[in-house]
């Protein structure tokens, strides 16, 4: 009776175990979005001088760019570009640390650079209107994601 | 909902003005009550902070939507933070009169 007691005892641990490790790999915590002034001003960067064409690249998440461009060009320490990103010192320390081994990557092997939005939310949100062509930002207090001048749907999101 | 569209003149057949700050007049469009008012925008020769005094007389105004060419970038944080919404237009040689008919157009 004893034996039995203690194995159910026993199995209810592995159960919860396995309920815990498998919550972990599942559910893992929502990342913060990093915070982008601007985004960066090319779509990509090309090697050139290289004979053989290769098709692969590297891909350089806008938080990444903006890490080098306040830490590397405007010489900001990483306490204050991490308050401007909206995460925290050691987050920031690991996004830059991410993107200069990207950019070395890149340099070394003699791969394509290639700006992607990864996990970016751009400080003005403007939006351009297929309709129209009219540019216009949408405030918090509008809930219609709407173009301010035809009301037509077909609106995109731009990088201003 | 008040909108104020920027212009050179202050009447509808007017050229629509593509500055924010340093436009003369401000036509300020009221889509409840269907009227059109002329604001004069005193601080056009202003040597700097015409933006900022343009944002904060239209805060005075009440107004939610501003139709421009450009905003300047004191005048698009401002605007960002009080939540007016701005449109910028780059079409050519439109009248204010022209931007008021689609306004009134679209919202039928």
């Amino acid at each position: 009776m004893d034996f039995f007691f203690v194995m159910r005892i026993f199995s209810l641990h592995l159960c919860e175990n396995i309920l815990i490790t498998s919550m972990k790999f599942t559910m893992p915590r929502p990342r913060t979005l990093r915070k982008v002034v601007a985004p960066p001003k090319f779509t990509g960067f090309k090697p050139y001088g290289e004979g053989e064409k290769s098709t692969e690249f590297i891909a350089l998440f806008y938080e990444e760019y903006e890490a080098i461009k306040l830490a590397d060009y405007k010489l900001m320490n990483h306490a204050e570009a991490a308050f401007l990103m909206g995460v925290s010192r050691s987050t920031f320390a690991r996004i830059y640390e991410k993107a200069r081994r990207k950019v070395a990557q890149a340099l070394v092997e003699a791969k394509e650079i290639r700006a992607v939005y990864g996990n970016a939310v751009l400080d003005k949100n403007w939006y351009v209107c297929k309709k129209c062509h009219a540019r216009f930002t949408i405030p918090k207090t509008i809930k219609k994601h709407l173009c301010a001048m035809c009301a037509s749907d077909q609106i995109e999101f731009i990088n201003k | 909902m008040k909108t104020v569209i920027t212009a050179s003149g202050d009447a509808i057949t007017n050229q629509f003005d593509k500055r924010f700050g340093r436009a003369s007049w401000f036509c300020v469009f009221d889509d409840v009550l269907q009227s059109v008012d002329f604001v004069e925008n005193q601080h056009v020769t202003a040597s700097n902070g015409a933006g900022t005094k343009a944002v904060e007389k239209m805060l005075e105004l009440g107004v939610k939507k501003i139709i421009s060419g450009d905003f300047g970038p004191k005048g698009k944080e401002l605007l960002d933070r009080f939540d007016v919404q701005m449109v910028i237009i780059e079409e050519e040689g439109l009248s204010v009169g022209d931007i008021i008919d689609r306004l009134v157009v679209n919202k039928k």
